[in-house]
């Protein structure tokens, strides 16, 4: 798979190690942010970080560059799209996912394990994964407060686009919402780094449960 | 011509705005009880050229939908004077 760098990001390297442990020959390219083709990737992810240093809105500045034009268009084609914190907030600016990314309510930049409920299973992030699901992840942000009106939550809510909830809520998101997908299923945003809990060493292994989902189905 | 552009982006009435109620909370403690509804936001100033200020202010319109606020979360309140 591709994993889009743009200056600031800095997760990149977390998420190829964390594609490498999922075995079977998964293995993660850096793909610099003035490419003009992801094509050939089976899936993109967009890592966390501070893309364009988070000036103007975090995302407001990556979406113009020039890799986010090829995600798009390899987005609408079906392929696995997921942004992980900095790159939820990138895919929110960009138009491919519905809300948006406010400054955390108390206004802490908070670091810390949640527990995650999986609640869909039809993304391409959770359809390895079981339905009410719990899983142990870290998260690391400032301005991860999903903020969407009430048509768009009723409309996340009839097409079972909200992918995952904080079991408790740590950021004031609406509804307690973690992660969303697009209509499709294919296009996935979440704040919390399933990256960063890809080992023993990292005090929980539930991050890969989510990676392993961006495995072509045949491979899952 | 050239113009004078004052972009003022705040959040959305209803959209929660946590750097306006800290600050809020903060006022008693300085003696500023009569302060209520606190709400920031952030300004642009720049230049444009235009033909006349409708064209100005249009130009404006499009680059803040487009790029200076995120339509979702913010509104933006765009005032266009006269250059030197």
């Amino acid at each position: 798979m591709g994993v889009a760098v743009f200056p600031g990001t800095n997760c990149e390297h977390d998420v190829v190690a964390a594609v490498g442990r999922l075995g079977d020959g998964a293995s993660a390219d850096l793909v610099w942010h003035t490419e003009q083709t992801v094509a050939g990737y089976d899936a993109v992810v967009i890592a966390g970080g501070f893309a364009h240093g988070d000036y103007l809105r975090p995302g407001a500045i990556a979406r113009f560059s020039p890799v986010m034009g090829a995600i798009a268009t390899a987005a609408a084609d079906g392929m696995p799209v997921i942004g992980i914190c900095n790159g939820f907030q990138v895919l929110t600016e960009a138009g491919l996912l519905p809300g948006a990314l406010q400054k955390n309510a108390g206004l802490s930049f908070i670091c810390t394990e949640i527990t995650l409920r999986v609640e869909s299973t039809r993304s391409a992030l959770t359809r390895a994964v079981a339905l009410g699901a719990e899983l142990r992840v870290p998260i690391n942000h400032f301005e991860g407060n999903y903020t969407v009106d009430e048509p768009t939550l009723q409309r996340l809510k009839d097409n079972d686009q909200i992918v995952l909830r904080y079991v408790d809520n740590p950021n004031g998101s609406v509804d307690s919402i973690a992660g969303v997908c697009n209509e499709a299923g294919n296009v996935v945003g979440l704040m919390p780094h399933p990256e960063r809990a890809s080992d023993p060493l990292l005090g929980s292994t539930d991050g890969l449960a989510l990676l392993r989902g961006l495995l072509t189905p045949a491979r899952i | 011509m050239n113009f004078d552009v004052l972009v003022e982006v705040h959040l959305r009435p209803g959209v929660s705005d946590p750097q306006g109620a800290t600050i809020e909370r903060a006022l008693p403690a300085l003696g500023f009880d009569e302060v209520a509804g606190v709400r920031v936001g952030k300004a642009f100033r720049f230049s444009v050229v235009a033909d006349d200020e409708p064209s100005a202010h249009q130009q404006v319109t499009d680059l803040c939908d487009r790029f200076l606020t995120n339509p979702v979360i913010e509104t933006a309140a765009i005032t266009v004077t006269a250059g030197a």
